[in-house]
């Protein structure tokens, strides 16, 4: 193993990892104020197609990005609107957006199929990029970067600012929080419209980035990866970042192991690919019973998750 | 004029039959609108997915045949969805369920006849339990959240089978694809004469029957409807709550499992890597929009099933792609939900000249 190997090896992680990092950040401030979005796998085809038809017709990724996040938004605005408006179930209207976006991602990309897009232009200037250390800091895609700050602006704001107590007190303590005149639904409206937003990004780095190109179902169910992520981190932005890049790790374990390229690793040739697939799930069941064994003592899981919003009036 | 909404003491019996049938006529109108707007013939794409499989008599075959697997998860998750059990991991249930079905026609080897298809179900319906037994542990145990670790089950059953059918189970003759080897013709279940609808289709007619009596004659029955309707009078009345999350994982699990072992041993006699259709999570849809009940079920598998032959109509009469019914079956789900507004409340318009008074309560 020579070190230009493990530099590549680590540029292919933080790009596979990033897709998972935005998506299950948005989800992550979602739960946070109370609401479980199973959707996250549908709104990032929805912005995976929306960015690429937005950057075809304007030649322009940037604005496909913004493209993505926006029709990411209105996705979980319309999942929004059944479940904090009309009160219906939040599981069974999460899947009927994954199923939603599923084929409605199919239907509008059958006129993309095949469509070439532009590159992204580097936020660096690319002297900066050509030695393996420099790329290793300096080559990624504009999205890699954005995920980075977003993490560190989302841990701030739920953190330290007053806006983000108002939102965990929402997922935590909806009544109360009612009570003492913060309007639930708005809070809960606006942070599912940011987790949509940014579930629409992490899927347009798929169409824009990984493969550049529309093809159906892309996100390949990574979707659900992102809502494992955020269990897996205990719903903290931080340690979000460590797990998104940790089952990144196990991702790319599974790509070589696909290719059977893993012979430095003394006896992965008798793992097969499928248990490095099936390994950021099993972790994450793992956590899930860790903190639901805390959770006698206090935990991190948003009280109100899942349950809809009913005010005694 | 404003509206005002007033909760039923009763849920409305009406509207629980009316908003699915309405739901369903929403999601065609919708559909026709939504599908000009994107350029397509909006019409013919509505009549091929909704009516076509039903006009056309040689379509029936194929909407029998995706019906039961449909009809047997839904009345299964139609339990645990009562109970407030959310078990939404039937699609890796109903995966572990036809790969222990495919485990044993594969130790059966050549033999077969009626023991060996006793068999295969039971396995089937064994493992369908036994991998949702392990979201029931967690949950009566450590209080961990079913929704989530059923669903993450689910993947790891699609890993499963994709180790299996692409490793030890392979079929040596198969010219290195992944699938397992098909089942002969005294393995797999007995077929109508010159037809496709195998024995399955039988079952699921037979299984929401047998349902409606479990859940309206027995004290079991009883028990699902009050701890779903009134937790707190259950409690009270010494209903235990984790027999009933138990209860509700196991028959969810083992109809899910049932439901994979018939579509192996019935419909398709071997498993390749495309075998994991998302029936699991549809069935999610179908045991809503038939109400949790199992006669509305039965109806409502069947017009799910409608949809999905219908999507495969749509594909060469109007060339949109395959996945393009999955927008008409969420938009279904999405007005049945929505539409339990109309069950739970009462809807009163309430004149302009009269509301200031009003608005003051």
């Amino acid at each position: 193993m020579d070190s230009a190997f493990i530099i590549s090896a680590i540029i292919t992680i933080v790009g596979i990892s990033t897709p998972i990092l935005l998506a299950g950040l948005g989800e992550l401030v979602a739960e946070k104020a109370g609401v479980l979005n199973l959707g996250v796998e549908g709104m990032m085809l929805i912005g995976a197609i929306a960015g690429f038809a937005v950057t075809v017709y304007t030649g322009n990724p940037w604005l496909g990005v913004v493209g993505a996040g926006v029709a990411g938004a209105l996705s979980a605005l319309l999942f929004g609107f059944f479940v904090l408006t009309l009160n219906s179930n939040q599981v069974a209207t999460g899947l009927a957006l994954t199923i939603f976006g599923t084929g409605l991602s199919s239907l509008i990309g059958l006129s993309f199929v095949g469509r070439i897009v532009p590159q992204f232009g580097s936020v660096f200037p690319r002297e900066l990029a050509t030695d393996p250390i420099g790329r290793l800091f300096f080559g990624y895609s504009p999205i890699v970067y954005f995920a980075l700050i977003m993490v560190v602006l989302v841990a701030w704001f739920l953190k330290s600012t007053r806006s983000g107590l108002i939102l965990r007190a929402v997922g935590e303590n909806d009544l109360s929080a009612h009570s003492i005149g913060y309007s639930v639904i708005a809070v809960r409206y606006a942070a599912v419209a940011f987790g949509g937003a940014m579930a629409g990004i992490g899927g347009v780095y798929f169409s824009l980035v990984i493969t550049p190109m529309w093809a159906e179902r892309m996100t390949a169910g990574r979707g659900w990866i992102a809502l494992a992520l955020v269990v897996f981190a205990s719903w903290r932005a931080p340690r979000l970042l460590v797990g998104a890049y940790f089952f990144g790790v196990l991702m790319w374990l599974e790509l070589n192991a696909k290719a059977g390229g893993l012979s430095f690793l003394p006896g992965a040739a008798l793992i097969p690919s499928q248990f490095w697939a099936a390994m950021p799930y099993l972790m994450t069941v793992v956590v899930l019973a860790l903190i639901s064994m805390r959770d006698r003592i206090g935990s991190n899981a948003p009280a109100c998750l899942g349950k809809p919003f009913l005010p005694a009036t | 004029m404003r509206i005002k909404l007033e909760k039923r003491p009763e849920p409305s019996r009406l509207m629980l039959v009316i908003t699915p049938i309405a739901s369903v006529l929403l999601t065609m109108l919708v559909g026709v609108v939504v599908f000009d707007a994107l350029g397509i013939d909006g019409q013919r794409a509505v009549v091929d997915i909704f009516l076509t499989p039903l006009l056309a008599s040689y379509k029936w075959q194929d909407v029998a045949v995706k019906a039961a697997p449909l009809i047997i998860i839904g009345l299964g998750l139609s339990i645990g969805n009562r109970a407030n059990v959310w078990n939404i991991g039937a699609e890796g249930q109903y995966i572990i369920g036809a790969l222990c079905a495919a485990g044993i026609g594969i130790a059966a080897g050549t033999s077969g006849g009626p023991f060996i298809m006793v068999l295969m179900v039971l396995a089937g319906i064994a493992g369908g339990s036994a991998w949702a037994s392990v979201p029931a542990v967690l949950k009566t145990r450590l209080g961990v959240n079913e929704i989530l670790s059923s669903l993450m089950f689910t993947y790891v059953a699609l890993q499963v089978l994709s180790y299996l059918v692409g490793g030890p189970w392979k079929d040596p003759n198969g010219r290195n694809f992944p699938a397992t080897a098909p089942l002969t013709a005294d393995q797999a279940l007995p077929l109508l004469p010159f037809t496709s609808v195998h024995l399955g289709v039988g079952v699921a007619l037979v299984l929401p029957f047998l349902f409606w009596l479990l859940m309206s004659k027995s004290v079991f029955g009883y028990q699902i409807r009050v701890v779903g309707s009134a937790p707190n009078a259950a409690r009270h009345g010494g209903f235990d709550s984790n027999q009933t999350v138990w209860l509700a994982m196991l028959i969810g699990g083992g109809m899910a499992g049932l439901a994979g072992a018939l579509e192996f041993a019935g419909a398709l006699k071997t498993i390749n890597l495309g075998f994991p259709s998302g029936y699991g999570f549809t069935a999610i849809i179908v045991s809503f929009l038939g109400r949790l009940h199992p006669i509305g079920v039965l109806i409502a598998g069947i017009v799910l099933a409608v949809t999905y032959v219908g999507g495969q109509v749509a594909q060469t009469t109007v060339h949109i792609p395959n996945a393009t019914a999955g927008i008409f079956q969420a938009m279904m789900l999405f007005f049945i939900l929505a539409s339990d507004i109309f069950v739970r409340y009462r809807v009163r318009f309430i004149p302009a000249a009269k509301s200031a008074p009003a608005a003051g309560e």
